[in-house]
């Protein structure tokens, strides 16, 4: 066919296609943004009236009027703080392992595909793991802090290790080289060169996988089933719910009330969820401006 | 310091700062092995309790006997479930007792039918969607415009399940109602859940499918756009076969994701077993019932007990040969170039 051949019809076409399609491929972005709104509006629109003081400070009740979110939110304060004190250094010591100390074997590949198959398992799996092994085997049947704390660090211990290694890998070899140029041993380039260099990268992935384990329910579910609290857990071993938790409860009640504190507890779950975001965002770029020199 | 004593000084401090090393490495050493145990922990918990479920022995009423309490010798036999019956027989109701026949109270095929009904929707959802969505941005948007669109993408892979459950029953449901009908959709269906489980996966197909479409060498394009080809015909003859495994592969992985979701499916998608492929029925998939079961207070050592490991299994392997399948394909069939 010559070039000079073509119909105009026929380009008229292939022109009215390609708008076609781009309007097409603009609304895929654009249904994903409004349907995003769409839900926030809704969660906040239900939400109004709701949320006060009353609310924050009270227990839960069988009257939605009276009813508060005091006790998921110190359970959701309680796990969280529990699953960092456990996650964060086996999982720094796990990073800095295959990213400076292990050999490159068959034994290290095996790790690291290992890891990468974790972050594939299904939540709810984890909570298989946690309820026979935690809750049967280790305490007993007794249902704890500690046993839901455990759960989610090994669900997020992935997330924290692959974080931690890019941080790792993202320090300059030559940083490395010059502390080993002056004699230091393999641990103390890690100590005193890579690890302060990686640490707010680190930290910035930690607060991210922190704020996927508060936001995480079938985990918790399965290990600590649900439960009607009032009060404050004092100890690890006490029973607890969290904000998830009790948001389930509420959806699942049929009265119309209901769902208006359900939407008020995922207000503060959403707002718990956004500061976490926004100190790793922060983190990261303040990091990133001293690292450009 | 005389030089000997330098000398022993620099000797020890060398070995405590070897001794030092030594014991940090084990120490590591032993960080490492915690993900390998996970892993041990996860597969010998699922399969040693799922071995329990087949060798448990149950009561099941011989034929005729009337519902009444199975009492084996009396009017019931005790029997195990067959490996084969779990995988193939189409009702499962083994909260009710008591049993009839194995068959019909053990067949775990409703619940695989039920997840992999939600997560077609919600595959469906999430391919068109985010494919769109990733041409949009790898070929269409102007740098500006893509570094604002990600980041709120990214947004909706990071809301909590339980809140797109809460869209999904809430919010979705009696939409979807109010335009088909009461009479055509319940409170439950598995539409309202794999709809918003799409929206979920979404930005998931999009990133994914984004990082194989920009990593296509420009060249390619400029070479379709020197023979007076659209910026449509670009993206669909050059682009996406070019970075057609990496968009294949985006797909198999949010679909895993979307089987192994639990939050939208026990909140929307109902709570009752049914094998069907209509979507506007209400389903409970594997998740659902896991939890389900979690949630009553069913003792520790009983069949019921049992099956959610066994469900749990059975999950895992699922969502394990998918995301293997999901990496395959990527090293497979990917173009590489120069």
């Amino acid at each position: 066919m010559a070039f000079q051949s073509q119909s105009s019809a026929r380009k008229t076409y292939r022109l009215a296609r390609d708008n076609v399609f781009a309007a097409l491929f603009t609304s895929s972005v654009i249904i994903g943004v409004l349907v995003l709104a769409w839900l926030l509006i809704e969660v906040f629109m239900d939400s109004i009236g709701w949320l006060d003081w009353q609310f924050l400070s009270s227990y839960s009740s069988r009257h939605p009027d009276q009813a508060g979110i005091l006790a998921p939110i110190a359970g959701t304060f309680w796990v969280i703080i529990l699953t960092a004190v456990m996650t964060v250094p086996v999982g720094i010591a796990t990073a800095v392992y295959l990213e400076e100390f292990a050999p490159n074997n068959r034994i290290t590949r095996l790790i690291q595909l290992n890891i990468s198959n974790l972050a594939g398992v299904p939540s709810v799996v984890y909570g298989l793991l946690g309820l026979a092994i935690f809750v049967q085997y280790l305490f007993d049947g007794q249902r704890s802090l500690l046993a839901g704390a455990l759960t989610l660090s090994l669900l997020v211990m992935p997330i924290v290790i692959i974080a931690s290694q890019e941080a790792i890998r993202a320090v300059p070899p030559s940083y490395r080289d010059a502390a080993y140029a002056m004699g230091a041993t393999r641990w103390q380039v890690v100590k005193m060169v890579v690890l302060p260099q990686a640490i707010p990268s680190i930290m910035s992935g930690i607060i991210l996988a922190m704020s996927r384990a508060i936001g995480e329910t079938a985990p918790i579910l399965v290990v600590s089933s649900l439960v009607f609290i009032t009060y404050v857990p004092t100890s690890p071993f006490d029973r607890f719910t969290v904000l998830p938790l009790q948001i389930v409860t509420w959806v699942s009640q049929p009265q119309d009330d209901f769902r208006h504190i359900a939407a008020a507890a995922i207000v503060i779950l959403l707002v718990m969820l956004l500061t976490m975001n926004a100190a790793a965002i922060y983190i990261r770029a303040k990091f990133q401006r001293r690292a450009e020199y | 310091m005389s030089l000997r004593n330098e000398e022993a000084y620099l000797a020890r401090h060398r070995n405590r700062r070897h001794l030092e090393q030594a014991i940090v490495l084990w120490v590591l050493r032993a960080a490492a092995l915690i993900s390998i145990l996970t892993t041990i922990g996860i597969v010998a918990v699922l399969v040693s309790q799922s071995i329990g479920f087949f060798q448990e022995e149950i009561c099941v009423l011989n034929e005729g006997e009337p519902i009444k309490p199975c009492e084996p010798g009396v009017n019931g036999t005790l029997t195990r479930v067959g490996i084969f019956d779990f995988l193939t027989g189409t009702n499962w109701s083994p909260l009710f007792k008591p049993y009839r026949e194995v068959g019909l109270s053990f067949g775990v095929l409703p619940l695989v039918a039920g997840t992999f009904l939600v997560a077609a929707v919600a595959g469906i959802v999430s391919l068109g969607l985010g494919i769109g969505a990733a041409v949009f941005l790898s070929e269409y948007a102007p740098d500006r415009v893509r570094t604002i669109i990600k980041p709120i993408l990214e947004v909706l892979a990071g809301i909590p399940t339980v809140v797109y459950g809460y869209f999904a029953l809430l919010t979705i449901g009696p939409a979807l109602r109010f335009v088909i009908g009461d009479d055509n959709l319940g409170t439950f269906s598995a539409l309202s859940a794999g709809l918003v489980m799409g929206i979920m996966i979404m930005p998931m197909v999009t990133t994914l499918s984004e990082d194989a479409m920009i990593s296509v060498p420009r060249s390619l394009r400029d070479a379709a756009y020197a023979l007076g080809a659209t910026r449509f015909e670009v993206a669909t003859k050059v682009v996406v076969p070019a970075a057609l495994s990496g968009i294949v592969s985006s797909f198999i992985l949010a679909v895993s994701r979307a089987v192994g979701e639990t939050m939208i499916v026990y909140l929307a998608a109902g709570g009752r077993p049914n094998l069907t492929f209509n979507p506007l029925e209400a389903v409970q998939a594997m998740t659902a019932f896991i939890v389900n079961v979690a949630l009553g207070d069913t003792p520790h050592g009983e069949i019921e007990y049992y099956t959610i490991f066994v469900v749990g299994l059975l999950l895992f392997l699922i969502t394990l040969v998918m995301n293997i399948l999901g990496r395959w394909v990527v090293q497979r069939f990917r173009q590489q170039y120069e």
